[in-house]
């Protein structure tokens, strides 16, 4: 989203040794309620948005103010 | 100045979609939705019982100034207040343009920016004394400001044009700022204006009038903002040396920072040498700390604001921002849009990612996305819900605010033909006595108590009416009467016809 490339930390992305295989599976269960909850998040945003995004937005116009 | 008045302005976006018909123009809606003030004060620009203004400004804008404040958490109530006393007005609104066969839906936008450019402002006010030396006021605060957006900005996703692709920046206003300091707001819009209303003695006070500033959702942020402008008016009237920031050219960089979202812009000082935003704001945050230091804090959120301000910095400069995705408002919006634009796979500039960057500043509490992310806990808050509830009723308690609201609504209770400003309060049948109230650090002011008793007995029997009664009342909840009028228990005489 940003101009710039984002370093985000996602747990699960990587293969795993075999020691890190339980912290990795915690991780990957972390990182799926995550998922789930963030899903979750943008249905709701989706269902109260106005469908026609682009009509919404060209509709927006205002008066200068101040 | 230990304690400061601070009170801000919001003009909000409005819009009105859906329905079997186009959307109303703002100015229409407009006039829907102040149908209930005008009825309430005669006029589409009134002082409301919590002593704030409320008003359709300049280009059919509705408004809301908070009354005077004295405390950062009151001023943020006021403000949030502010939302959800548009919100009321919204609602009845959208009913009474159902009832006139206009269906569809009300949008009341805190933002800065429509989708063609237009710009509309969210101004700040700080208290100053009189003596400060203006010069060295605009030397200090206006680096501060050209670079505080990338603390306090609101975000905005601005569209692709011939030159430069979609992209995000930190502000909302900074594109629209075209002077650093003059006396202009719609002409030509400066940084900071010198349209001196000090609304209290002009010997010992000035107004400081801010227009650069974006309308922020974020409690976490507005704390940010009028906490760290607050300081450095502090260090600005204490005469400690602050450092010399001055800008060669404050309009352009307050574009160039607000444009580049990795912080890594630099903008050329006058005396030689390029800062970042984040090396110019890290040195004043030093500075105040060490004021501090040797002044000792002011209120009990300077630890606070000061954990923010460095955490925030440390976030730009690494451009590692999840440690302030909760906090400040254009991290928050970026990290909701970058989530939408991964799962959906969106372009940068894609309109559904221009309409949630709107959609962010809806002020509707279970639609609009800000409430929505702070409702799941994705953005933090700074107050209780009970206290924006009473903000909308309250004056704030320990400044003129508090008898401005006092006098309005004892006036409005025993029927008593009024008018009030920032500083007259006038009983229209005793026009001799009208009071200029000229300190806005005071709420009490005994010649309240004496006009306010020229009203007759009837003022002794009034009664403070509960948040819960005055829900019941008809009347927006903003609106509603404050005292009530008990009918004394028996009547002595016959009342004289």
């Amino acid at each position: 989203m940003s101009t710039q490339p984002q370093k985000r930390p996602q747990g699960g992305n990587d293969d795993g040794g075999a020691p890190e295989a339980a912290a990795t599976a915690g991780a990957n269960a972390q990182a799926q309620k995550r998922a789930g909850e963030l899903d979750s998040l943008l249905d709701e945003i989706d269902s109260v948005l106005e469908s026609n995004a682009e009509e919404f937005v060209k509709g927006f116009v205002q008066k200068g103010g101040e | 100045m230990d304690r400061r008045v601070i009170g801000v302005e919001t003009e909000f976006g409005i819009t009105h979609t859906g329905g079997t018909h186009r959307g109303l123009p703002p100015d229409e809606v407009a006039r829907y939705l102040f149908r209930p003030v005008l009825r309430w004060g005669r006029s589409s620009n009134v002082f409301i019982p919590n002593a704030s203004r409320l008003y359709l400004d300049v280009g059919s804008h509705p408004e809301y100034a908070t009354a005077e404040c004295d405390d950062l958490l009151d001023l943020i109530a006021s403000d949030r207040a502010g939302e959800l006393i548009m919100h009321d007005l919204a609602q009845r609104a959208e009913a009474a343009m159902a009832q006139d066969g206009f269906d569809g839906s009300i949008y009341l936008v805190k933002n800065n920016v429509d989708s063609q450019g237009n710009s509309y402002g969210s101004h700040e006010n700080y208290l100053i004394p009189r003596t400060t030396h203006f010069r060295r006021l605009s030397t200090i605060l206006l680096p501060f400001l050209v670079t505080r957006q990338i603390m306090v900005g609101a975000g905005r996703l601005v569209p692709a044009t011939d030159e430069t692709p979609a992209h995000y920046a930190f502000s909302q206003r900074a594109d629209h700022m075209w002077e650093g300091i003059s006396s202009a707001t719609t002409r030509s819009r400066p940084i900071i204006n010198t349209r001196d209303e000090p609304h209290s003695d002009a010997a010992v006070h000035r107004r400081l009038h801010v227009i650069v500033g974006d309308s922020n959702m974020s409690e976490t942020t507005s704390l940010l903002r009028y906490g760290a402008t607050d300081l450095v008016l502090r260090m600005v009237e204490s005469g400690v040396p602050v450092g010399d920031f001055e800008l060669e050219n404050p309009i352009g960089a307050i574009r160039h920072i607000s444009h580049d979202i990795t912080g890594q812009a630099v903008v050329k000082i006058r005396n030689g040498g390029q800062q970042t935003a984040v090396e110019i704001q890290a040195r004043l945050l030093d500075r105040a700390r060490r004021f501090v230091r040797e002044n000792g804090a002011h209120h009990d959120r300077v630890d606070a604001i000061f954990e923010l301000w460095e955490r925030t910095l440390q976030a730009v400069a690494s451009g590692e921002h999840a440690p302030i995705e909760r906090d400040i408002d254009w991290a928050i919006k970026k990290r909701l849009l970058t989530d939408v634009a991964e799962r959906g796979g969106l372009p940068m500039g894609h309109p559904k990612l221009e309409q949630l960057d709107m959609a962010y500043h809806d002020v509707h509490p279970t639609r609009g996305v800000f409430n929505l992310l702070a409702a799941r806990g994705r953005a933090s808050t700074q107050l209780e819900p009970e206290r924006i509830q009473r903000a909308i009723v309250d004056p704030p308690a320990t400044t003129r605010a508090a008898l401005r609201g006092r006098f309005l609504s004892t006036a409005r209770a025993v029927g008593a033909e009024h008018t009030v400003d920032w500083v007259h309060h006038k009983l229209v049948d005793r026009p001799l006595d009208a009071l200029m109230l000229k300190d806005p650090l005071s709420a009490e002011d005994p010649r309240v108590d004496t006009l306010l008793g020229r009203l007759g007995e009837r003022v002794a029997s009034l009664r403070e009416q509960s948040l819960q009664e005055r829900r019941a009342q008809e009347l927006p909840l903003a609106l509603s009467e404050r005292y009530k009028l008990e009918q004394p228990r028996e009547l002595a005489e016959p009342p004289l016809i």
